[in-house]
């Protein structure tokens, strides 16, 4: 009886023992971003761990190099990144602390997901400071564009694959259904959309401009006088003058800027703030890479009904 | 076997034919851009009104392109054919097909059916370019007054890829005012404190390189300068160079990331002054991996020689340790907690030591949702230091507690409190209290102003008013958390 007992505990602990490193052995992915995890975890299923370090309701440009990230980079087989320098500002004191020689750049686990997607607002010409805080190598919230998420889960699936050939079929088949479902929510968005192709809108910061591209929507001006430059009253009163001269009742806040501006800009126009999610988890309705476009999209849609603009 | 002995000089004299077709073309095309002009110049009499002018230069620039739009459809055309020709050797062109082809032009000419050649001559054909060469558009101005026209193309290398392999320059201009009375410790009224440039780049697959060169009133000196292995095995992050030491906090920030205008008062007297614990050696840290904190260990070695040590033979080696702990206690707020250790020799005698024991504590509060309007930092430092002079060890004791507030986008507010006794006589004691307002224009610049009240061992208080500017240049790594 008592012998049985510690063979059978010997052998739950065997078990126990295979399926943690069962666990251990599954690809163990970091994104910079909660769009880049949801989209790798829409490709690898439950073959891999996927963890974001960035939450979708706080600035990508503004996370903080935290320690404890620098144990989650430790552990990470494959680093997915934004790039387009989003996050100059944190990523690479953290990497540097990693001590992990898999996701170094350049190295095999270092994955910059723009590198196929398409990239608004390249600039040309010389560039300073003094147009505030441009991204030189162009518009890095290119997730917003649906066509950009399937070129990330295309190259994710590669990526994945590479890293963990066994597992390909799965990835394979994972990316198709992904975009399968995708093409189909495509066309849901667009024709919600079609009937107000073309509308003006105002935005914050140039977080839209993928978003814009993708679905008709123009943007005529920004809240912020330049990109990362906090609003001023002069560029405030332009702004409020160009969108009755327009007629533009929208204006598009991120969730993590302050709506005082935004809300007093409403308020001389009679306009609407509309707080959009850039990123998934920006508001808890946006829970996957297809739902934050679901979300954004219906909001978008209730305001333009509810504001009367077209 | 036998067709392939005439068929190259065919193709020679073909090449020939369309060479000689080319040039009387050219030239048909230069003595008809003169004629043009010369009559519209007989019909228009001198001296020109500006109109004509202004009509006579676009003649002259539509029939400039017209020309050159020929001659560069007929010049891709002959390489084009002359490729063909090459890559055909022994293929049969007949000499009736090259005389046609002379006589005919610009009809198509049989090899190449799908030549839109007839356009050619109105001067609107794509020729088939090898590769597109880059253009810029010619500067406004240089249009007409016998310059380029249209776009030029680019030579060399026109972007920024020339200087890829350059390392990040910033250069960082900290600027310190002081206004006041302060008889034992006084600072310039006016003073570039420092222009710190650093230049920052990937070495190789294995390691990366950090300069942080200095130049203060007091000359030009290698701040940091070193190479970070950041992929060892075992887990190990490794510096070699001149480093700011690990110890505690305050030491191992640079003044432009501090948040006051000067250092505080015991890391002056107890760490070797402004300048800190900054020497030449070997840095080796380790993660602590455990499920609970994040926990690095951090071994170091220098030479001995700096504001805080002195070493009198190679042997008297400066050590220095830290154990550093970091806890996510919300995903706004958190806690970082280190325990520091420096020992080596020093300036009183020849055998005389002096080690240095810290404890540091730090606070943060950034909300996420609000993390570019809010923050707060909270931090101690709590140091010993047992100096060996030559008439016995003396033992000190130096704190500071500091806090900062981030109460708008661009404003910030601090207080700050020293006490510190001095390390070679416990018995003086300086102290006394900072507050300070910061505002950030941008990332890159910041404008802060101090009111610091201290009150010197020798019994003489001072009360003033620090300013500084520090401003950003070029592109500045990210710093360390």
């Amino acid at each position: 009886m008592k012998r049985s007992s510690v063979i059978t505990s010997a052998l739950a602990g065997a078990a126990l023992l295979i399926t943690v490193g069962a666990a251990e052995a599954a690809l163990n992915v970091v994104t910079t971003t909660s769009d880049l995890a949801s989209i790798v975890s829409e490709v690898g299923g439950d073959k891999i761990a996927v963890e974001s370090l960035a939450r979708g309701y706080q600035d990508p440009h503004f996370v903080e190099a935290k320690p404890s990230f620098v144990l989650k980079l430790n552990k990470a087989d494959l680093l997915v990144v934004v790039g387009r320098d989003l996050e100059i500002g944190w990523l690479p004191a953290l990497i540097n602390q990693a001590r992990n020689a898999r996701i170094q750049p350049g190295a095999d686990g270092y994955f910059d997901a723009s590198l196929t997607a398409k990239i608004l607002d390249l600039p040309t010409g010389q560039l300073t400071r003094a147009m505030g805080d441009v991204h030189p190598l162009g518009n890095p919230h290119y997730w917003l564009d649906p066509e950009n998420g399937r070129a990330i889960a295309k190259a994710v699936q590669a990526k994945l694959s590479q890293k963990d050939p066994a597992n390909a079929p799965y990835y394979a088949q994972r990316a198709a259904d992904f975009d399968r479902r995708l093409s189909e929510a495509q066309q849901r968005w667009k024709s919600m959309m079609a009937p107000y192709k073309g509308i003006k809108v105002v935005t914050y910061h140039r977080s839209w401009a993928n978003f814009a591209d993708a679905f008709g929507i123009d943007v005529i001006g920004y809240v912020e006088p330049k990109p990362g430059i906090p609003p001023t009253p002069q560029h405030t009163l332009d702004v409020i003058q160009a969108m009755r001269a327009q007629g533009i009742k929208l204006i598009i806040v991120e969730p993590y800027f302050d709506s005082k501006t935004p809300n007093s800009i409403a308020s001389q126009t009679g306009g609407n703030v509309l707080v959009l999610p850039p990123s998934v988890g920006g508001v808890p309705a946006a829970s996957d890479y297809l739902k934050l476009f679901d979300t954004n999209i219906s909001l978008l849609v209730g305001a333009i009904k509810s504001a009367g603009a077209r | 076997m036998v067709s392939c002995v005439p068929a190259p000089r065919r193709g020679a004299a073909f090449i020939k034919l369309l060479r000689a077709w080319c040039c009387f073309l050219i030239a048909l095309g230069v003595l008809s851009a003169g004629p043009v002009t010369a009559q519209t110049a007989v019909q228009q009499p001198p001296p020109p009104s500006p109109a004509s002018a202004a009509e006579l230069r676009e003649e002259l620039q539509r029939l400039r392109q017209e020309f050159e739009s020929i001659r560069d459809a007929y010049g891709a055309r002959l390489a084009a054919l002359e490729s063909r020709l090459g890559q055909q050797t022994g293929a049969v062109t007949p000499p009736a097909v090259a005389a046609e082809a002379a006589a005919a032009l610009p009809a198509p000419v049989p090899p190449l059916p799908a030549e839109p050649a007839p356009a050619a001559v109105a001067g609107q054909a794509q020729a088939p370019a090898p590769a597109p060469a880059p253009e810029v558009a010619v500067p406004a101005g240089a249009a007409g007054a016998g310059g380029p026209a249209g776009a030029l193309p680019v030579y060399g290398n026109a972007n920024a890829m020339s200087k890829i392999f350059n390392p990040d320059i910033a250069v960082i201009g900290n600027f310190v005012g002081a206004a006041g009375r302060n008889t034992i410790d006084p600072l310039p009224a006016l003073q570039l404190e420092e222009a710190e440039l650093s230049l920052q780049a990937v070495v190789d697959p294995y390691a990366r390189a950090d300069f942080f060169l200095a130049a203060s009133p007091e000359g030009l000196e290698v701040e940091e300068g070193f190479v970070t292995f950041p992929t060892l095995p075992g887990g190990l992050l490794a510096k070699v160079g001149k480093l700011k030491a690990q110890f505690g906090k305050a030491n191992t920030l640079h003044s432009h990331v501090m948040p006051w205008v000067d250092q505080p008062i015991v890391i002056r007297n107890l760490l070797g002054g402004d300048e800190g614990l900054n020497d030449s050696g070997i840095s080796v840290s380790r993660l602590i991996l455990n499920p609970v904190i994040f926990l690095e260990a951090t071994g170091e070695i220098y030479q001995g020689q700096n504001d805080l040590f002195a070493s009198h033979s190679r042997s008297d080696l400066t050590y220095v340790g830290r154990l550093r702990g970091y806890r996510d206690v919300t995903e706004g707020t958190n806690i970082d907690l280190g325990t520091s250790f420096a020992y080596g020799h020093n300036d009183a005698g020849d055998d005389t030591t002096t080690r240095v024991a810290g404890i540091d504590a730090t606070v943060r509060y950034r909300p996420l949702r609000r993390a570019i309007y809010r923050r707060f930092i909270g931090r101690t430092e709590l140091l010993w230091s047992r100096r060996g002079e030559t008439t016995g060890d003396v033992g000190s004791f130096g704190t500071y507690g500091s806090a900062e507030y981030q109460f708008a986008r661009r404003w910030f507010a601090g207080a700050r409190y020293d006490w510190s006794e001095r390390a070679y006589d416990s018995s003086l004691v300086d102290k006394g209290p900072s507050v300070l307002l910061t505002y950030w224009p941008s990332e890159f610049s910041q404008i802060r102003g101090q009111y610091r009240r201290t009150r010197y061992a020798e019994g003489v208080n001072s009360n003033e008013l620090l300013f500084q500017f520090l401003f950003s240049i070029g592109a500045h790594g990210a710093h360390a958390f």
